[in-house]
């Protein structure tokens, strides 16, 4: 096990080299952060002053250097727009992000499941193609596009919900809650549908596909010989079942809703990490960039490895294989 | 009864009572842009030099019209050609309750010329602030300048014990390792004062009951938000979640227009989008014209030039948003401008030019645009590839985001590009920021006119400029402001397009002054009830 462990944090951390380079490739293609920093008349002198103090002029390869040594110590500078520290910057919004992630999973868990359930079992009933038809829409259309719908509808139209923003935020010891107060409890619904939308499918088919292979098993015949009721069966056998691989998918998931907050975050106005990396990919803020994706990589790499852990804890057969090897 | 009640909470605000939330008035407004550092000294941007005009003042204001008009200083005047005498008001408080004084806009000064600093070209290098008594001083120049005191609006004063006591002394630098408390608090003599700042998210103001001026406005809190997405601002101004936004996306203009709480306000912006064609190189970088360049043929100039149909371009690309230019500086700034008039949209007299110029089956050449700066950037420069194809000039269009497209086009890359399109206001709201940064000539550098990306260069306008800037008399000075710009008509050295609109959302229960410059200026806003 320890073994194991060691390996895969030496993966992990040449994972993150590697996220590191390509970055710093891709940051010379997203233009000039000097000018994005100045004023119109701003003199030739002074732009070419600020790209020297920011180490602009340097070779790549010693500009790549300086961002590892100073990203071990977790230092990522300073934003060039906001002129904040990167690293305050992200922590303040990483709480709005993770607020929208973790309600847009529970809105996929919650109503996914039941939705998976309820087809597997009745796979012909009208309701359930009509589940399945709309789920095909939450997997065919583009996110932004669900957002705008349901500002539109939500709050243009019937007035019920906030179309932007976070609502009334309380401060707990740094970390940035919407939800202690109403306001935040309505601005959270509308993001959370939109960013949750796809996973609700996903798992929806996942269980589904799921239920109906576990339903056929003998030992689901033998409990029905038994005679025991529909519902024991469906919910306290076959469902318990079913949710192995959803829960695998769910938390590789979260990384993905973590990180691909992006488009939501930006339709709703809302302040967490994704919409601040949009801002600066448009404004070549790049200490924000790098740091965000840093950080993004850091989730996957350590969601995966708590996911392989999970495995060898879960699964006696991985225990064991590895133990006669 | 009624009025008379709201009369005495108005003059109870104004007395600077505490209001009870049941007359609160809040403004609610949203940009499409953050407000990001609070010190307007490092950053020199429309939006941010707007908020910050609700919070801080300079020496001098700009009214409704630009004209401008007393700010910190109550009157000045010209004592010699190159010394200036400024009369500060008395009786101002910076909003920590401290006195203003000579000392703060001499610190003031020393502060708009460190490193950090944005704002450098508000005044001469050369220039000396020398404190007469506690409200009065006088400003030293080497040589005489009419335009002096042009862009002090935006020069706001800060307060000299408080920058001291905050580590504010230095414009906060883009590459300083620890971020000055002036990025994120603000204390100025302004009618309003930041409560909090969260950049990028939210922004509260209120306002300052000790303001040495009248009020003009109604409000109790200001609250400022960033709304990036055009359908979301759209949506949330409908919705009544704000008061006010900036820009309205031009196909939503009509769509708000027909909702029964919402208004448009349209008028006519300082910015002119203009086409630059690489008239400084000997060969076109992107061109399949080689060993010679035909924009350095002011015919091939004008044939691209009457090839443009511009009122196509207002009609079907603005929707009627923009205001055909004839030159590069809106008629607001240099009322001369209205002299002069386009070059008529004419396919078959571009064509005779252009065969005259030897080059009868037209060529090929790259553009480069912008396409997130100016309205609609990209359709513009699209709309331009289609025209010139009807004169055989094959147009392959090179549209990137503005922070790749400064890059490429502008100096950083030595004017990497042989065609494209950028827009200008000038800061000083004078013509001769026009002729000393675009219409001037510059060297393979940069040097000169920096901003002249197509290094179209006629000696003449350098000549009027260097003449202009120190010509005290107005008319012989309009004169040669004039003479310059139609030297650079005839030749079609740059080719001017609009003046785009400006275009505010803003709800029916809100009076606001829409400025040319676009500045978000609440301290004229009323919400009614």
């Amino acid at each position: 096990m320890l073994a194991y462990s060691i390996r895969r944090i030496f993966e992990a951390v040449i994972v993150m080299l590697t996220v590191a380079l390509l970055a710093f490739i891709l940051f010379r293609f997203v233009g000039d952060p000097v000018n994005q920093m100045v004023g119109q008349d701003t003199t030739l002198e002074d732009r070419e002053r600020l790209r020297e103090e920011l180490g602009l002029n340097d070779p790549v390869p010693i500009q790549f250097a300086r961002f590892v040594s100073n990203a071990m110590q977790l230092e990522f500078g300073m934003s060039y727009q906001v002129k904040q520290p990167v690293t305050r910057l992200i922590a303040e919004r990483f709480p709005a992000t993770f607020e929208l992630s973790i309600a847009a999973s529970l809105f996929a868990l919650l109503l996914g499941i039941p939705m998976g359930v309820y087809t597997g079992i009745h796979r012909d009933s009208w309701i359930s193609k009509t589940f399945l038809s709309l789920s095909l829409v939450g997997i065919s259309l583009p996110t932004f596009l669900i957002g705008i719908l349901l500002i539109y509808i939500f709050a243009v139209i019937l007035g019920w919900l906030p179309s932007f923003g976070r609502g009334t935020v309380t401060n707990i010891g740094g970390w940035r809650t919407g939800l202690l107060s109403a306001s935040g409890w309505k601005a959270i619904i509308l993001p959370a549908i939109t960013l949750g939308l796809f996973q609700m499918t996903l798992v929806t088919r996942l269980v589904r596909s799921q239920m109906m292979e576990v339903l056929r098993t003998d030992y689901i015949k033998f409990a029905r010989a038994r005679g025991l009721t529909s519902r024991a069966i469906n919910f306290g056998h076959a469902l318990k079942n079913t949710l192995i691989p959803v829960i695998t998918i769910i938390g590789l998931q979260l990384g993905a809703i973590i990180a691909f907050a992006i488009i939501t975050e930006t339709v709703f106005q809302w302040p967490g990490m994704g919409l601040l990396f949009i801002q600066s990919v448009q404004n070549a803020d790049i200490p924000v960039m790098s740091a965000y994706l840093m950080l993004v990589a850091f989730l996957f790499v350590t969601i995966n490895f708590i996911v392989d852990l999970l495995y060898v804890w879960i699964d006696p057969r991985i225990r064991i294989l590895s133990r006669e090897t | 009864m009624k009025r008379s009640l709201s009369a005495l909470l108005i003059g109870a605000m104004a007395a600077g009572l505490a209001a009870g939330p049941a007359d609160a008035k809040t403004f609610r407004y949203a940009f499409q842009g953050d407000l990001n550092a609070l010190d307007p000294y490092s950053l020199n941007e429309t939006f941010t030099l707007g908020a910050m005009g609700n919070v801080m003042e300079g020496l001098t204001k700009r009214g409704k019209d630009l004209a401008i008009i007393p700010g910190l200083a109550e009157r000045w005047e010209v004592v010699e050609p190159t010394r200036w005498r400024f009369h500060l008001r008395k009786g101002v408080k910076f909003h920590n309750g401290e006195n203003f004084t000579a000392d703060d806009v001499l610190f003031s000064l020393d502060r708009m010329r460190t490193p950090g600093s944005q704002i450098k070209s508000r005044a001469p290098a050369d220039m000396k602030a020398v404190k007469v008594d506690d409200h009065t001083v006088d400003f030293v120049l080497s040589q005489p300048n009419p335009i002096l005191h042009y862009e002090w609006d935006t020069w706001y004063i800060y307060s000299k014990s408080w920058a001291e006591a905050n580590g504010a002394t230095q414009a906060q630098a883009a590459t300083a390792t620890s971020n000055s408390p002036a990025s994120l608090k603000a204390n100025g003599t302004g009618p309003f004062m930041v409560m909090s700042h969260e950049p990028g998210v939210k922004t509260v103001f209120k306002p300052n009951p000790n303001w040495w001026g009248k009020p003009e406005h109604n409000l109790t809190e200001v609250i400022f938000q960033t709304i990036k997405s055009d359908a979301t601002r759209v949506a949330a101004l409908l919705s009544g979640e704000i008061d006010m936004m900036d820009p309205v996306p031009p196909q939503d203009i009509e769509r708000l227009k027909s909702a029964p709480n919402v208004q448009v306000l349209t008028g006519p912006e300082i910015r002119t989008i203009f086409l630059n064609m690489d008239s400084f190189r000997n060969e076109l970088l992107y061109s399949d014209v080689k060993g010679k360049n035909p924009f350095k043929d002011a015919r091939v100039r004008k044939a691209v030039y009457q090839a443009i149909d511009i009122q196509a371009i207002k009609t079907r690309i603005m929707r009627g948003m923009s205001e055909p230019a004839a030159t590069v500086i809106s008629p607001l700034f240099f009322k001369g401008a209205t002299q002069m008039s386009r070059h008529p949209y004419d396919v078959e007299a571009a064509k005779k030019l252009l065969a005259e110029a030897g080059y009868p089956k037209g060529f090929s050449v790259e553009m480069d645009c912008p396409n997130d700066r100016y309205v609609n950037d990209e359709a513009i420069c699209q709309a331009v590839a289609q025209m010139l194809s009807r004169i055989d000039i094959k147009v392959k269009l090179n549209a990137m985001p503005k922070a790749k497209y400064f890059e490429k086009a502008g100096p950083t890359k030595k004017y990497d590009s042989s065609f494209n399109l950028l827009g200008w206001s000038p800061g000083s709201g004078d013509a001769w920021n026009v002729l000393a940064n675009i219409i001037g000539c510059r060297d393979a550098d940069g040097k000169g006119a920096t901003f002249n990306y197509g290094g179209y260069c006629n000696p003449k306008i350098d000549e009027l400029a260097k003449k202009i800037l120190v010509e005290n008399d107005i008319a012989k000075r309009d004169a040669m402001i004039l003479e310059a710009l139609t030297i650079n008509h005839n030749e079609a050295g740059v080719i001017p397009l609009h003046q785009q609109a400006l275009a505010w959302g803003v709800s029916k229960k809100v009076e606001i002054v829409q400025r040319a410059d676009n500045q978000i200026l609440f301290y004229w806003a009323k919400v009614k009830d």
